[in-house]
């Protein structure tokens, strides 16, 4: 290995030297014609090249979510497949592999860093074994890494782009799930509604759940809202009249009381000291509070039976 | 188009069927305004179920009216403003003032039998 790595660096200042006088044009059919004969001397020696690149994925410690037997295997077809596109020229079965390959690989945590490590892997043990083959034609060789670069380029340029498409298209997904079930909207007694907020909040999502409350009110014809906010640490200022002073306004415009419930103290501070305006929120300690709180707004009053009636309703 | 002013028992309902111009916004108000003591009414609803705009004339006409219709000694309640304009409007920073809002109209002539009934007490 060291031994090639010298000669290479040797070829290179006579490569530039030599790269305009030796391809005059762009000579498409001897590209071609070129890459034809790579093609054929990597199928040639796929065994032992396969073998290699594995070994050194695992020297690198990439994939190391993966066995052995899994690496080669998957070695195997991205080496057939990355054979073939250089063959064909296309990338679409290239690139269904790259979504198939990412599908199976992100959900057991397979880092970005490593698909593209892999595959720079690949296009440094083929373009070392095209030095090994024309070590004695430097002109042959650098027509043929001409051919091979930019194919190759492309192919890891597929594959990278491939991964991290699928990888933001999960993310989408999660993230769309996560808002769908982060913002239920409870009925517990008629026309009363309870919110409660878990998590970190932004101003995407605060907008969100206002226009999801606002629904709710209207379908569930509710008179008193109660937004808990316990699960919510922290909460910046802008984030805070949105969620609370909009929310509020505009419920009441919709003839809705709010009552939140569940301030913690960072979040007490941070409404007084960015100047939010308090006047119109109520307020109440805990999310039993508000609960009675509400109660008595709409005029029920709950109360404890006793000895006599619970014995005859366990009976 | 005109407005139409329904009177029910001792509410005065203002339904508008459409989306309306400042024209039509200052015709409502003049109409209402008229209509109050000629009828003796005691309450005044205004129901903004069909608008999906709300914009700042508006607004201000209708804060206009329930001051007007205050002052000939009635209450009035804005009803049926729908989600989408509540949010709106909040976004602008548009306000009702004093004037009182409702789900619909239902709620709305209950909370004018509530505020009657209070005056009465009183």
């Amino acid at each position: 290995m060291a031994k090639k790595n010298e000669q290479s660096e040797e070829n290179t200042p006579d490569l530039k030297e030599e790269k305009y006088p030796v391809i005059p044009g762009p000579p498409d059919e001897s590209t071609s014609t070129l890459l034809k004969e790579l093609v054929k001397h990597l199928r040639q020696k796929r065994s032992g090249l396969r073998q290699e690149w594995a070994e050194r994925i695992q020297k690198a410690e990439f994939l190391t979510a993966m066995t052995e037997k899994e690496i080669l295997a998957e070695a195997t077809s991205i080496y057939d497949n990355y054979v073939e596109a250089l063959e064909t020229g296309t990338y679409e079965a290239l690139r269904a592999y790259a979504r198939d390959l990412s599908e199976r690989i992100i959900p057991r945590g397979v880092e970005t860093h490593e698909v593209v490590g892999i595959v720079l892997l690949l296009r440094d043990v083929l373009a070392r074994s095209l030095f090994s083959k024309y070590r004695d034609d430097f002109s042959k060789l650098n027509r043929i890494l001409d051919a091979y670069e930019p194919a190759a380029n492309r192919i890891a340029n597929t594959v990278a782009v491939g991964f991290v498409q699928e990888r933001e298209r999960v993310i989408r997904k999660q993230q769309e799930s996560i808002r769908e079930l982060s913002t239920p909207v409870l009925q517990v007694r008629e026309r009363l509604l309870i919110l409660p907020i878990i998590g970190s909040m932004d101003a995407q999502r605060a907008k969100q759940l206002t226009e999801q409350l606002l629904q709710a009110i209207r379908r569930n014809r509710a008179k008193v809202v109660v937004i808990d906010i316990t699960g919510v640490a922290a909460m910046d200022g802008k984030v805070a009249n949105h969620l609370l002073v909009k929310t509020v306004d505009a419920s009441s415009l919709l003839g809705a009381n709010v009552i939140v419930t569940g301030l913690s103290a960072e979040i007490a501070q941070t409404l007084v000291t960015t100047g939010v305006d308090l006047a119109k929120i109520i307020t109440v300690g805990d999310l039993q509070g508000g609960i009675e709180e509400a109660e008595r707004k709409l005029g029920y009053r709950v109360q404890k039976m006793d000895q006599n009636q619970q014995q005859n309703i366990i009976n | 188009m005109k407005v139409p002013i329904l009177k029910q028992g001792n509410y005065l309902i203002a339904s508008v069927q459409s989306s309306l111009n400042d024209n039509e916004l200052l015709q409502l108000r003049n109409d209402l305004v008229e209509r109050i003591s000629t009828v003796r009414a005691k309450g005044v609803i205004i129901d903004v179920t069909v608008l999906d705009v709300m914009d700042s004339f508006a607004t201000r006409i209708l804060q206009d009216i329930a001051q007007m219709i205050r002052l000939r000694g009635a209450p009035t309640v804005l009803v049926g403003i729908q989600p989408d304009v509540a949010f709106a409007m909040v976004q602008l920073g548009l306000n009702l003032g004093a004037l009182k809002t409702a789900l619909d109209l239902e709620e709305g002539l209950a909370l004018l039998d509530k505020d009657i009934k209070e005056k009465e007490v009183n």
